[in-house]
């Protein structure tokens, strides 16, 4: 604990129009989660983005240090072998390879080990299982034809089978009925306690966050972090939204 | 973010879309010059005629020992030959030196290439595919023999038991089947059809013959690999298979391994005669070297009740022109055509096939992908005739491809060709290129971008490796992949 497993310093972010996020400063230790809200547009699935090496971001500033490295300039997949993971809102349909096997061959290539079949087909099993998954999806194509709800299930999946040590949850429980943010939960409490997996978890509303334990929660607005604080800013955005963050950003 | 047409790994734009008005519009503007006939063009015609004699081609015949018939259709051929124009309409073929073609079909001449000569790419691809080193010198043209003699004799064995006729087409000139030979021989891809028909019917060599009785169904694929040391297959081979009423059979054709030949021409012929009820799938495989120009003419006639399976992967060539037709003469008959083309640096494949739709309730179904990098130029030519005997036929055309990066080119030219109003005719074409956000998230799991783009490639291409043998798919894979690499 408090090790710094994260730290984000004074990070700007653009794309081609200009610039999204402005000098954001966080740090997450391991073990730790955080949760990120904010109004739509605010840049929460930017920051998440640029945490995670999209190519689509620039960083226009500042440093991203992941387990004392200075990972700033780092590709995705090199992060992902560094430790990160990333749960997509829009996870890509991808035909031609299985959910299993393309498990399977991003363990080999974060390892760099053949995978034990038989160990990796009972962890798959025992996974899915708690995520009330059917078993007939392992067979199917990536994400293929998978409905919003099987889509966010198959990234927890992914998240627990390459056991991360920092995972972002970029909306995860968007689009989900009540019993699918339910089952998505306990894959993340799994997440939590297995692992002891760090998180940052990007959302506009709280639903997910209510049977999660969260140790701090951090307010964006036009891609500045407002305010950092614990759980209890949670409350308040659903009691007032953020309509009060707004203004004292606007102060 | 929240695009949900970026949830695919391929981006699609939607090309053409034919409506049964576009074909009935289509049907009053009739009477346009077929995508296959040939214009004249005399000047092409001379500047490339030069060298092919009647007495090269007499000895070609003296030494195959021909019977008089073929003796005698080589020589009409030859005559076509110097006659018909060089075809205008396709890629250029300007680079095709007949001289050395002609030097090459000279019989007793050896032209076998050096090792030293052989590309170092073609090296290097056959470790990569792991060809062992006496097929290394077989498929470099440098040793003229490869020892696979006891596969190809065993499987011979196990299909003979079974009535199943499987030889060199020379030997079945010959011997018990020889009226059949004659029979079949060049009728469904006469001499007459193009240039290179007639030049093949002249100077053809090697090749198979296949005949597969009534009712018999071979349950093993054949594969013409395993006798690929027949003397001078594998320029101008001819491939007849004839599978009889309610008999089944897959034949596959080549192997994945580039192929390396001095004279730079294939102009191979393969006819297919599928009778009532009969199935036959004809898979193939081709990766040519890449000085080839491939002009291959391969066609099939389906009987009544009787099904066709093409599955094609064109790969390799400087030149191909490559396009299966599939004659639905019987009533019911059925034609799949399953194929993928892959064209990179300085070549030029145009590929695609055609379907004419005789009989009543007939029934076509093309699946097309292509694949273009580093310049590389694809077409797809796809010609559906419905006649107006074909009333309540189906065709359905479905054409994909995708450019791997800013240089390079995909062209889709359907034709639709419909004589009667009592018939369901679909034709789709897409043009995209791999989605950045599919390339991130398969990288955000840790896989590397040149992985993650060869995956998206390998699923693409996946429809058309699922419909070969296993290890068939396994080599298209491989193949893909060693074509992708620096992509």
């Amino acid at each position: 604990m408090g090790d710094n497993l994260l730290k984000v310093e004074d990070l700007s972010v653009g794309i081609e129009s200009g610039t999204i996020l402005h000098n954001i400063n966080l740090t997450i230790s391991s073990g730790e989660t955080h949760v990120l809200m904010g109004p739509n547009g605010a840049g929460k699935s930017t920051l998440g983005n640029a945490l995670m090496g999209n190519p689509a971001y620039k960083i226009e500033g500042g440093k991203i240090i992941f387990d004392g490295e200075d990972i700033t300039e780092l590709s995705a997949d090199k992060r992902a072998r560094a430790g990160m993971f990333m749960s997509f809102q829009n996870p890509l349909e991808v035909p031609g390879i299985s959910l299993e096997s393309f498990i399977r061959n991003a363990i080999r290539q974060k390892t760099g080990k053949p995978v034990k079949i038989f160990q990796f087909k009972k962890d798959m099993e025992e996974i899915m299982k708690l995520l009330d998954m059917d078993p007939s999806y392992a067979e199917r194509d990536l994400n293929v034809g998978f409905s919003g709800g099987e889509k966010k299930k198959a990234e927890i999946l992914q998240m627990l089978m390459l056991s991360p040590k920092f995972a972002i949850l970029d909306e995860t429980d968007s689009g989900l009925d009540v019993d699918a943010v339910r089952t998505v939960s306990k894959g993340i409490k799994e997440y939590q306690k297995k692992f002891g997996g760090a998180l940052l978890i990007v959302t506009h509303n709280a639903n997910i966050l209510e049977s999660l334990d969260v140790d701090y929660t951090h307010v964006i607005v036009k891609g500045n972090l407002v305010k950092t604080g614990g759980p209890e800013i949670i409350g308040t955005v659903n009691e007032k939204g953020f309509e009060s963050f707004i203004e004292e950003a606007a102060k | 973010m929240e695009n949900s047409a970026k949830n695919n790994p391929v981006e699609f734009n939607p090309e053409l879309d034919v409506s049964k008005d576009d074909i009935n519009a289509y049907l009053d503007s009739q009477d346009r010059t077929s995508i296959y006939d040939f214009k004249d063009d005399e000047s092409s015609f001379y500047k490339l005629d030069s060298g092919l004699t009647e007495e090269i081609v007499n000895k070609i015949s003296e030494e195959k020992h021909d019977p008089e018939w073929m003796h005698e259709f080589r020589l009409k051929s030859l005559d076509l030959y110097n006659k018909i124009p060089v075809p205008q309409w396709g890629s250029p073929i300007d680079g095709l030196n007949m001289d050395n073609i002609v030097t090459y079909v000279r019989p007793n001449t050896d032209m076998k290439a050096s090792w030293d000569d052989v590309p170092e790419e073609i090296k290097s691809a056959f470790d990569r595919l792991g060809i062992p080193q006496a097929e290394h010198d077989y498929l470099a043209g440098v040793g003229a023999q490869y020892d696979s003699e006891l596969v190809y004799h065993n499987l011979q064995e196990s299909v003979a038991a079974k009535g199943v006729v499987y030889s060199d087409l020379e030997s079945a000139m010959t011997g018990e089947y020889a009226d059949m030979v004659k029979e079949y021989f060049m009728k469904l891809v006469p001499p007459t059809d193009h240039k290179f028909a007639a030049l093949h019917g002249a100077v053809w060599s090697g090749g198979s013959f296949v005949y597969v009785p009534k009712g018999v169904t071979v349950e093993v694929p054949l594969q013409s690999y395993f006798r690929l040391n027949a003397k001078g297959a594998g320029q101008f081979e001819h491939t007849l298979i004839i599978v009889d009423e309610g008999a089944d059979l897959h034949f596959i054709e080549g192997c994945s391994a580039p192929k390396w030949n001095v004279a730079n021409l294939h102009a191979g012929c393969v006819e297919l005669y599928v009778k009532k009820n009969a199935r036959l799938r004809y898979s193939t495989i081709e990766n040519w070297s890449k000085n080839m120009y491939n002009l291959n003419t391969k066609r099939a006639l389906v009987e009544e009740g009787a099904r066709m399976e093409w599955v094609s992967g064109s790969f390799g060539s400087h030149v191909s022109y490559l396009y299966p037709t599939t004659i639905l003469k019987g009533r019911d008959s059925q034609c799949d055509y399953t194929g993928i083309t892959f064209s990179g640096k300085g070549q030029n494949l145009d590929t695609g096939c055609r379907m004419v739709h005789l009989g009543e309730n007939t029934s076509s179904l093309v699946t097309a992908k292509s694949l273009s990098k580093d310049g590389g130029i694809n077409t797809f030519r796809s010609s559906i005739e419905v006649m107006p005997s074909a009333t309540g036929s189906k065709s359905s055309v479905d054409c994909s491809s995708l450019m791997l990066d800013d240089i390079s080119r995909s062209d889709t030219i359907p034709e639709i060709d419909v004589r009667t109003a009592d018939c369901n005719i679909g034709h789709e074409a897409k043009i995209g290129r791999i989605s950045d956000d599919a390339v991130f998230y398969l990288m955000s799991r840790g896989i590397s971008e040149e992985e993650a783009r060869s995956m998206i490639v390998s699923g693409f291409a996946n429809p058309i490796s699922k419909e070969l043998p296993l290890e068939y798919a396994a080599e298209m894979n491989n193949l893909i992949k060693l074509e992708m690499e620096g992509a």
